[in-house]
């Protein structure tokens, strides 16, 4: 095998075991308190994921998140099917809808706080501003994409509007929706981590201030990875429901 | 279109091979359509056209003339600027169960598998499932697709899909069939040989036939009768009728004198057209 064919069949995963292998060395030799060494970050992890104060912290985060997803969802998804199908509400709305996909919501998080209390109903809140307008606009993509032919199609057999809306445009736009769900998943976890980091009283927010108050980096660090690799994996799962759906995303 | 034209329609049903069928009362009337889109664009121009019931009938110009805006208007699916389209007598409104369509782009749902899409027209009008699936069943054998009824359509090709558009239109019985240039995104071999399969399929089926093409060749061997548009904003500018016994073998048709002659001075007619 020449070289390229071998960097060819390489798998991805180990340059995730090159950068750890870096981490060891310059956690060993470096001699930066920043950087414990990650063979020590990988034990102290297997040790915090047991306290209680994790499982507490993660109870809270996941009650969080869970809220804040299930009403970006709920309004989100309603919302760009509104925009999608109906030109004055597009029209009305799409400018917000624009201003809040770019905008920095974490500068929102203080602001919120006063009105919401410094508490769950915050972090709540942070979760669905994060989430909700990706949603919106890859849902009214979605309707937007169902080809003018499909719609016609349904009409010149007899449909009904309810059924058209039913049977042809909801399934349509399946594949954008679930896009935009991945998308505000990724979103809703950093809205659950930052709205937690700057109250600083809550779940994993707690956490990282009590660490690093207390200099404790192999528990600071031990914590970030897990908490890299709890998005990652959830991601990672909503992908693969929108991949079971690809089949028929790109063949329209 | 001048008077004479019109009265040369009856007096060709005689040499016609499903004359049982056909009748002198036109299925479809189309009176004085005339299309203007909102940005003034004019896309049909006072359209007078009879079809005559139990014939297959083209609607033959160039591209960009207004050929599908025609056909969309006497599917019930635009309605027109002005003028009207009457369908056994009944002025058309909107879509009706008197028509199906066959789709240029096939228009099939990619999330159903052949099956339920052939059933799909059935299951919009709510036709029970085990009823409206031994339907399409049928209708799936007889366009030469048994064996795929459970594939989706981005597992088939061109031509399959194609045959899954023309299942369907034919699952739900209608009068008239129409097709939109629905063999115009399969390769030349397959649309050879769907042109052959769909003359055969009409020889059991008798149906009435509206179909849109831009290929001369194609529509003079599927043909009874060639409505010649002209080009944006169209009018009828021919009516040809081929004189072509579609029962003889599919081969015979484009050796036959009638086909070759139809098609050059069809030529010649559209060849104005094209500066």
């Amino acid at each position: 095998m020449t070289a390229r064919s071998i960097l060819d069949h390489v798998p991805s995963g180990v340059s995730l075991l090159v950068w750890a292998a870096l981490w060891e060395l310059v956690g060993r030799f470096g001699g930066i308190d920043l950087i414990p060494p990650m063979s020590q970050i990988a034990l102290t992890a297997i040790d915090i994921v047991q306290t209680e104060k994790f499982v507490t912290a993660l109870a809270v985060t996941a009650q969080a998140f869970g809220i804040g997803m299930a009403l970006a969802i709920v309004v989100g998804i309603p919302l760009g099917v509104l925009m999608g199908v109906w030109r004055p509400a597009e029209r009305l709305l799409d400018v917000w809808v624009n201003i809040f996909i770019s905008a920095p919501l974490t500068a929102l998080v203080p602001a919120l706080m006063p009105l919401l209390g410094i508490g769950q109903t915050t972090v709540v809140a942070t979760v669905f501003l994060f989430a909700v307008w990706v949603l919106v606009i890859d849902t009214r993509a979605g309707i937007h994409h169902v080809g003018g032919s499909l719609l016609d199609m349904a009409r010149l057999f007899g449909g009904s509007r309810t059924q058209i809306f039913f049977k042809v445009l909801l399934p349509g736009a399946l594949p954008e929706i679930l896009t935009g769900l991945r998308l505000a998943v990724v979103r809703g976890v950093k809205g659950v981590v930052i709205g937690q980091i700057i109250i600083a009283l809550l779940g994993f927010g707690e956490l990282f201030e009590l660490y690093l108050q207390n200099f404790l980096m192999e528990e600071f660090w031990a914590l970030v990875f897990v908490v890299f690799a709890l998005a990652f994996v959830l991601v990672e799962a909503v992908g693969l429901v929108e991949r079971r759906f690809d089949f028929y995303a790109g063949s329209r | 279109m001048d008077a004479s034209t019109r009265d040369a329609c009856p007096a060709r049903d005689a040499g016609h091979p499903a004359g049982g069928v056909a009748d002198a009362t036109p299925i479809v009337r189309v009176d004085g359509v005339t299309m203007r889109y909102a940005n003034g664009v004019s896309a049909l121009d006072g359209i007078d056209l009879d079809i005559p019931r139990g014939r297959l009938t083209t609607l033959l110009g160039p591209s960009g003339c207004g050929k599908t805006t025609l056909l969309k208007i006497i599917a019930g699916l635009i309605p027109p600027t002005a003028g009207t389209v009457a369908v056994n007598d009944r002025i058309v409104t909107g879509p009706g169960p008197d028509r199906a369509l066959v789709f240029q782009d096939f228009a099939l749902l990619p999330w159903a598998t052949v099956l339920r899409n052939v059933a799909f027209g059935l299951e919009l009008r709510g036709v029970p499932r085990a009823e409206r699936e031994a339907i399409a069943a049928k209708y799936i054998r007889d366009v030469g697709l048994a064996g795929f009824e459970h594939q989706y359509p981005n597992q088939l090709s061109g031509g399959m899909r194609q045959r899954a558009g023309l299942a369907r239109a034919l699952a739900v019985d209608a009068d008239i069939l129409m097709m939109d240039e629905p063999f115009s995104a399969v390769d030349e071999q397959m649309r050879r040989k769907l042109q052959e399969d769909l003359l055969s399929l009409l020889q059991v089926e008798k149906k009435t036939v509206i179909f849109v093409t831009h290929s001369i060749e194609e529509a003079v061997y599927l043909s009874d009768r060639i409505v010649l548009l002209s080009r944006r904003p169209s009018r009828v500018s021919a009516i040809r009728d081929t004189g072509i016994a579609h029962d003889q073998p599919p081969d015979q048709i484009r050796r036959d004198r009638r086909y070759l002659d139809t098609v050059d001075e069809i030529w010649d007619t559209l060849k104005q057209y094209l500066q």
